[in-house]
């Protein structure tokens, strides 16, 4: 039998304007978007069309003018900052395409950021970090600080920075955008491994190929969303 | 987040930047030194000040012409009366039971001079108790004797340095000085002493009283020095003085009575103030590490935008932002109080070692004082950068603007 979808993120009537020198600039448009849990889905639309932003609200580092935006059936819009950072800590992983790393921390430090955030004792964090790190293939790159990792190893890290506290939603802004095609590739593999395991991952990418991978696509322009792809769509 | 998770990453942010870190710690060690070294000096004078007083005995009274209320002020040197004290209220004084000892004084300058050479000189006039009292010796010759009370008897008492002025390395003792023109025979020279209570002993001549009421041709005395059989009688003695003086001054009580206590404690007051004034002018130096502290922070969260936003993505409240920042400068400013601390206490020792004679001591309260307000202005002074890196976008920050 098929198992019945479960709505994750309910995005209604979004919209979002930025002031820009004098000018206001309305960067999303009546927004409209529901994802389900364990959904993959790629953000794809030429620079300027609103994607990070899309990507930003979702992940609650920013807020609507206007609209509603629920996750898993409850109100984001309505409840403070510190509330939403908490439900970003619990539920959210980011990925960057710049890794954004701290340099003057390990790649362990680093990656056990969001459980020290979470006030999480060192020896379960280490345990956590190790056992994703394992997973990732760089235990032996714990000790190591940024400046002494390659790119992927970098992306990795910070995948696994994003992976310790075993969210719901992994939203990854161009992870490979800083990558080589080997290392992009490896990275992208990895996140749909994680994906398979039942993360909703949304992936912003520029990369039409990469964007092509996803179980559904969705092309913004000018702050609208013009296109949503499914994969039985495409399958057919 | 743990604290001691806080403590440490703020720890290392610190030792990342080592000479951001290296600076800032030496301007607040710098203020807290100051304070310390500034207080020893103050305390310092005020145990020199308690040395001194000690030296004269705790059972020791003094009595001067004039009523002066007590309320606070400073403290009286020279009464205000229009009644004089005299010899013979002092030798009234003697009857009272809990006397020991009692010293008139008279007062004046007199023209010294030995075989052309003359100096002008603070003659005291007094009773032999003057030297038990005052705990003075004679290095050669001896002291007068009550019984020089006579004014027949012209001898006198000098310092070791107008000894040496007039008389150079021969004897003394035995010869004849003049005292404006009257003729007086040298008993004895005093030993090398120092200054007690502001007078300088080595530049001075003691002269039974009645010559120098002769002398300065004047029966009023400068003070009456008292010596108590024993401390602890000061309140019953001041009572008998107060009641001996109005029988004897037509009931009126005009003399001022001070006590080696309410003298110290006087000059504890003032000394303490001037103490409290320079430790709070040194302090001006930690408020002027509080704004370097304000300054390199505000820089320090402009350069790490990235980083705080990252950690706002990450799921850090602004609160816990705040107290990031906040923590790093406490660490920072307790770092510099400990360095402050090791060299204010070191400089203090030296110093104490190389000058003995004064001593040195960092008040307890300069030590409790330079630690409370280093770390208050460095809470404070780092409270509005804090604040300003909690407040920050997490969009913009990730994006470094």
């Amino acid at each position: 039998m098929k198992k019945a979808k479960v709505a994750l993120i309910e995005l209604q009537n979004i919209n979002k304007s930025y002031v820009i020198g004098e000018q206001p600039l309305q960067v999303l448009k009546q927004v409209n978007l529901t994802i389900n849990k364990g959904d993959y889905l790629s953000i794809m639309g030429p620079s300027g069309s609103g994607k990070s932003t899309l990507l930003n609200m979702i992940g609650m580092l920013d807020r609507p003018d206007n609209g509603e935006y629920k996750l898993a059936n409850k109100s984001t819009v309505t409840i403070n900052e510190e509330a939403r950072a908490l439900l970003r800590r619990d539920h959210v992983g980011f990925i960057f395409q710049n890794f954004h790393l701290i340099p003057r921390l390990t790649a362990q430090e680093n990656a056990e950021l969001p459980l020290m955030l979470a006030g999480i004792s060192a020896k379960i964090r280490r345990a956590r970090v190790n056992n994703v790190f394992a997973r990732l293939g760089i235990l032996d790159r714990a000790a190591h600080l940024p400046k002494q990792l390659s790119g992927g190893q970098l992306q990795r890290v910070a995948i696994a920075r994003a992976m310790v506290m075993e969210p719901d939603i992994l939203l990854a802004d161009e992870p490979t955008g800083n990558l080589d095609q080997r290392s992009g590739l490896e990275v992208i593999e990895l996140l749909e491994e994680l994906n398979q395991q039942g993360i909703t991952l949304i992936m912003v990418t520029h990369d039409q190929q990469l964007g092509n991978r996803a179980n559904r696509q969705l092309t913004m322009v000018d702050g609208k969303i013009t296109q949503d792809i499914s994969a039985n769509v495409i399958a057919r | 987040m743990l604290l001691q998770d806080n403590w440490r990453y703020s720890w290392q942010a610190l030792i990342r930047h080592k000479l951001r870190t290296g600076l800032l710690l030496i301007a607040v060690a710098i203020g807290v030194t100051s304070v310390l070294l500034l207080t020893s000096l103050g305390e310092g004078a005020r145990l020199f000040i308690e040395k001194e007083f000690s030296a004269m005995g705790h059972e020791v009274m003094i009595v001067l012409p004039g009523k002066k209320e007590t309320t606070g002020g400073a403290v009286p040197i020279y009464g205000n009366s229009p009644r004089d004290l005299t010899i013979d209220d002092a030798i009234a004084m003697e009857k009272i039971s809990t006397v020991k000892a009692v010293a008139p004084i008279i007062a004046g300058t007199s023209l010294l001079s030995y075989q052309g050479k003359s100096r002008e000189v603070i003659t005291l006039g007094s009773s032999a108790d003057i030297f038990s009292i005052r705990k003075l010796t004679v290095s050669h010759g001896r002291q007068f004797t009550n019984k020089s009370k006579d004014p027949g008897q012209a001898v006198c008492v000098i310092g070791s340095t107008i000894k040496q002025q007039l008389f150079g390395n021969i004897n003394a003792v035995g010869k004849w000085l003049r005292f404006s023109g009257q003729r007086f025979r040298v008993i004895g020279v005093l030993q090398e002493r120092g200054e007690s209570m502001g007078l300088d002993m080595r530049q001075m001549a003691i002269i039974p009283i009645q010559s120098a009421e002769t002398l300065f041709d004047s029966p009023a005395l400068f003070r009456v020095l008292l010596e108590l059989k024993q401390s602890g009688s000061e309140k019953y003695t001041e009572e008998k003085l107060i009641e001996l003086i109005k029988k004897r001054h037509d009931g009126e009580d005009d003399i001022t009575i001070l006590t080696q206590n309410s003298l110290m404690s006087s000059f504890n007051n003032i000394l303490n103030l001037v103490t409290a004034s320079i430790g709070a002018i040194a302090a001006i130096s930690l408020v002027v590490a509080g704004f370097l502290i304000m300054n390199v922070s505000y820089v320090s969260v402009a350069r790490r935008k990235q980083e705080i936003g990252l950690l706002k993505a990450l799921g850090a409240t602004s609160n816990e932002v705040r107290l990031l920042f906040l923590i790093e400068s406490l660490l920072l400013v307790s770092f510099g109080v400990i360095v402050g601390l090791i060299l204010g206490y070191g400089l203090t020792n030296i110093a104490a070692f190389m000058w003995p004679t004064f001593p040195l001591a960092i008040p307890w309260w300069a030590t409790l004082a330079s630690i409370s307000i280093a770390l208050f202005i460095g809470l404070l002074f780092s409270w509005l950068p804090a604040s300003h890196a909690a407040k920050h976008d997490p969009v913009l920050a990730l994006r470094g603007n």
